[in-house]
């Protein structure tokens, strides 16, 4: 489009957002159109992570596949390990040892922390802060250890079998204790740090997706809490043992970008009240 | 087995023996020319309103459509099921009910060769945009090809 202002003449441009670019957290790619600074239109270009997961599984066994799904959402390792067992076992019929369970809650549930530390890290990084970002990783390495500790991998972990689990938590025990100690201070101090903090007021009101809208798109999980909607899977259709557990489940009220920012704060707080009482 | 006597009850009423429950599964089947209507049905009218996923699978004598829906209340599934016609899969797509769809069908078409009729940007998501064939499909083996 073509513009006359003064003796300006403006005219739209497409800007590639490439796969590559610190900003988009992972290969992710966006077709911007723009106009000067604003950007008038947007086209996601996604699948750059398309690695052929169900093509290969269809060559490999049940157990094969197990470390596969560690790389589905790979700061999430653990959590997926989990799923995809629970399918496997309900095609079965099989059951779980409960302490077999009680274990895949514990570093599920750690698995969650560490999964929101890195996304609140990225927040607090996309607006140039550093320090913002050190905080939450050093709370996140303490999580890592103690998975390296268990299964011998701190991001890749295939930490399940199908029917259980493959080692006890004796060692791991302790250390998770140390955790709690640390987390709570840690935690306070860079939620300060952030939360209170001016300059991140700014995310809010921005990119507000409201209930409708997030039912809609199919947003699950926490983004779908932020937007208001009272559902967790955990609560709704429990699975594992997670019938036997009290925790609140936070939810937001506008769904905006800070919304789902602290919402992320408020659930490892959730979480780590979860995680005292299962051990 | 949830019970899923009302809906199957009300569905038969609107649709009759397009909408049908195989015995001893707890599935839905449909006939693929109702689909729009059978899903603004179930968003409106029952618990269902949340697109979950929605796929296909390659059988010897069709492609079967799998839909999946979710009542965010009690957090139960509804699945849904279609067969397709083998030599030219299609049916119609669900964007105008859920945009959650968008991407979905644009997965199935990519990896399984299903055509969405009125969708609106049927394009390859995950594959490269000039690749050939459909990968899940069961008559696509996987061979090192010799790269140009």
């Amino acid at each position: 489009m073509l513009r006359q202002e003064g003796d300006f003449r403006t005219q739209e441009f497409l800007l590639n957002m490439g796969p590559q670019h610190p900003s988009t957290h992972g290969v992710y790619r966006a077709i911007l159109t723009m106009d000067g600074e604003y950007v008038v239109h947007l086209e996601n270009v996604v699948g750059y992570l398309h690695r052929g997961m169900e093509k290969l599984a269809e060559t490999r066994t049940y157990t094969q596949f197990i470390p596969y799904t560690d790389r589905l959402d790979y700061l999430a390792g653990i959590l997926n390990n989990w799923g995809y067992c629970l399918t496997v076992e309900k095609a079965l019929g099989l059951e779980v040892p409960e302490k077999g369970e009680y274990i895949r809650v514990i570093l599920g549930e750690l698995q969650r922390i560490a999964s929101h530390l890195v996304m609140l890290a990225s927040f607090a990084l996309d607006l140039s802060a550093w320090t913002g970002w050190m905080y939450p990783f050093y709370d996140r390495e303490k999580i890592l250890d103690l998975f390296e500790l268990y299964c011998g991998s701190r991001l890749t972990t295939t930490a399940t079998r199908i029917g259980g689990q493959p080692t006890f938590l004796c060692r791991v025990q302790k250390a998770v204790g140390s955790i709690f100690r640390l987390s709570p201070g840690h935690h306070r101090f860079a939620s300060n740090l952030v939360t209170g903090n001016e300059i991140f007021q700014g995310p809010k009101g921005v990119a507000v997706v409201d209930r409708d809208m997030a039912l809609d798109y199919g947003f699950t999980g926490p983004n779908l809490r932020a937007s208001g909607v009272n559902f967790d899977l955990r609560k709704a259709a429990p699975y594992g043992l997670y019938g036997r557990f009290e925790f609140d489940v936070p939810l937001g009220e506008t769904g905006d970008n800070f919304d789902r920012y602290y919402l992320r704060i408020l659930e490892m707080g959730t979480v780590l009240a979860h995680r005292q009482a299962s051990l | 087995m949830i019970d899923r006597t009302e809906i199957l009850e009300k569905s038969k009423e609107r649709f009759g023996e397009k909408v049908y429950r195989p015995e001893g599964k707890d599935e839905i089947w449909f006939a693929p020319e109702i689909v729009l209507d059978f899903c603004q049905f179930l968003k409106s009218e029952t618990e269902y309103n949340f697109l979950l996923d929605l796929t296909a699978v390659d059988y010897p004598d069709s492609f079967q459509m799998v839909y999946h829906l979710l009542s965010l209340e009690n957090g139960s599934c509804l699945k849904l099921c279609s067969n397709l016609d083998k030599e030219a899969p299609k049916i119609a797509s669900l964007y105008p009910i859920w945009k959650a769809a968008d991407m979905m069908e644009r997965e199935t078409y990519d990896l399984m060769g299903i055509v969405f009729e009125d969708h609106p940007n049927l394009k390859r998501v995950l594959c490269p945009d000039d690749f050939e064939g459909h990968p899940l499909r069961k008559d696509y083996i996987l061979q090192p090809v010799a790269r140009r």
